[in-house]
């Protein structure tokens, strides 16, 4: 099975020879040819079956190295290039990686290492770490659950998952090899990643740039370029809202896609109408990390009827509504936990490195924590989330990690609130400004984010469980 | 309170910083708060004060907070 998988996604990449896979805002390009020769080249003298840490950018240097990674047997844990120190060196203690690639200037972070390769920005460093711990074959990629809050838990995915997520990505969505796919999300976010594999895999173009849909630098590049898609979590629509797409004239425009997280039925009206006067198609999907990406889409023919649904299950895919006794619902809008069934469900978590010896613990169902309901036509609405995590600009922010996060810091707290907007519950008020410096200083969640709010005391019940209600939040 | 009152308080405000921030060395990204969800922010809350609507390409060039002075005398806001 593992000989056969070998390379998996991008296993073919080579025969789409002369086309430009890659091309970045200053105007560097390079081939699918060129692209599969250095990223083999990179990873000629590394260990098969072994840990790389790949510190990502939207740059050539970082994608042709995870491509490398991937065709070579070589499984990398994709972090941002900007991650925070302290949580990069928690993460070399818990998972002893064999190589990092990153940008010649982080090679410092990264210690005890030897530089055994460069290409262009970026190096291959060998650690001194001792590989004592063996990865279950069908493992193929690592990647964080949450972006945020610096939890050193990871989601395994196997070869199987991507393989089978990138084929029904590209189905639905009808890629083509002419699409020009520019970023706006990191390549170690999931959804990012999935624009990346999908256009890939069908030999299309990938712009890449760092630049926010804020600098004139990504509008520049847009129209240089001639991009046919990108993808925006909900806050990225709220910029473009505030930036008045619907007056801008960007002519190559063909699709846009929305995920990570839910965006409102009258954005998703307002948007869906300036797609339709624009002959844009808009759709709307759904999905998580531990779905490896994508679980549902909103046909776009359905997006103006259907607002403010995630659509139905993607090729491959099934979904189930189950009842709190585990029954499962077959009335139509009654509310339940959403269940997933696919091929892209992923073999389970990783705490530490004696976890990427595991198999799959999932059998490709995934309770998605989310609760939903499904209407007549089978489409279906989430209406709230079962576990106790938010999306704040697109990042998925556990409320239990803040919480411990800040009780380490020795400050009692409790955190509640709605997706774009945490609320800290403190009860020391002079620890109110190191609160909020504390949680923009070690976390990636904006000060934009969140609020702190001084209460004199936590509100608990007897056995000393705390009392989310009293503070504004449905049991 | 004067135009450039207004105009500094909506950068203290938005980013929460002190006075002596406001410089020329304030810039987009230069420090976390001004990031993209910031800059949405630190929009809104101009056209709020001074009740101006910028145009796109101006959203996308006010990148600091000197250069940002010379796009209030286009919406015809004197500091």
């Amino acid at each position: 099975m593992a000989g056969e998988n070998k390379g998996m996604i991008f296993d073919k990449l080579q025969d789409f020879g002369s086309q430009i896979a890659l091309v970045d805002d200053k105007k560097n390009e390079i081939t699918y040819r060129e692209l599969t020769i250095q990223a083999d080249q990179i990873t000629n003298n590394m260990k098969s079956r072994s840990i790389v840490f790949s510190m990502c950018q939207n740059s050539i240097e970082s994608v042709t190295g995870y491509v490398g990674f991937l065709r070579n047997d070589i499984v990398p844990v994709l972090l941002s290039s900007d991650i925070d120190v302290s949580l990069f060196d928690i993460l070399c203690e818990t998972y002893a990686p064999a190589y990092i690639w990153c940008p010649k200037e982080k090679a410092a972070m990264a210690k005890n290492t030897k530089c055994i390769y460069e290409y262009r920005h970026y190096v291959l460093l060998e650690t001194n770490f001792t590989q004592d711990y063996s990865l279950n074959e069908e493992l193929a990629l690592l990647l964080t659950t949450s972006g945020s809050t610096g939890s050193p838990k990871l989601v395994r995915q196997s070869k199987e998952n991507l393989i089978s997520n990138t084929k029904s990505i590209v189905e639905y969505l009808k890629i083509l090899n002419t699409d020009r796919a520019i970023t706006t999300l990191p390549m170690n976010y999931t959804y990012g990643l999935s624009i990346l594999n999908t256009h890939l895999y069908c030999g299309a173009t990938m712009i890449l740039t760092e630049a926010s849909l804020m600098n004139k630098e990504f509008w520049t590049l847009i129209k240089e370029q001639k991009a046919t898609t990108f993808g925006g979590v909900p806050y990225i629509y709220e910029i473009l809202k505030k930036l008045r797409f619907s007056e801008m004239d960007l002519p190559s425009l063909r699709y846009l896609t929305q995920a990570g997280g839910k965006l409102s039925k009258e954005m998703a009206e307002e948007f869906n109408d300036i797609c339709v006067k624009k002959k844009i198609q808009m759709i709307i999907m759904y999905g998580q990390t531990e779905a490896t990406a994508r679980m549902s889409y909103l046909p776009w023919e359905n997006a103006a009827k259907k607002a403010g649904s995630i659509g139905i299950a993607i090729p491959g895919g099934k979904f189930e509504l189950i009842d709190t006794d585990d029954k499962i619902i077959y009335d139509t809008e009654c509310t339940g936990e959403l269940i997933y069934y696919g091929d892209n469900v992923t073999l389970g978590y990783a705490e530490n490195r004696w976890d990427l010896s595991k198999g799959d613990e999932n059998n490709k169902r995934l309770c998605t924590g989310d609760m939903a309901k499904r209407d007549k036509d089978g489409f279906y609405y989430i209406v709230g989330r079962k576990k106790r995590f938010l999306k704040i600009f697109g990042n998925r922010v556990n409320l239990d990690e803040v919480e411990s996060l800040l009780k380490r810091e020795e400050i009692e707290n409790v955190c509640v609130g709605t997706d774009d907007h945490m609320r800290i519950y403190i009860t020391d008020p002079q620890k109110e400004s190191i609160v909020k410096q504390y949680i923009i200083n070690h976390t990636k969640i904006s000060s934009r984010g969140f609020t702190v709010h001084l209460i004199e005391k936590i509100p608990r019940n007897e056995s000393g469980k705390v009392l989310y209600s009293a503070l504004g939040e449905k049991e | 309170m004067s135009n450039l009152e207004k105009y500094n308080l909506v950068f203290l405000e938005t980013f929460e910083i002190e006075e002596n921030s406001l410089n020329d060395k304030l810039i987009y990204q230069s420090i976390p708060q001004w990031d993209s969800v910031g800059h949405m922010g630190l929009i809104a809350a101009l056209e709020d004060t001074f009740d101006i609507m910028f145009d796109t390409d101006d959203i996308v060039e006010f990148n600091s907070y000197e250069k940002g002075k010379e796009f209030m005398k286009k919406y015809n806001v004197e500091l």
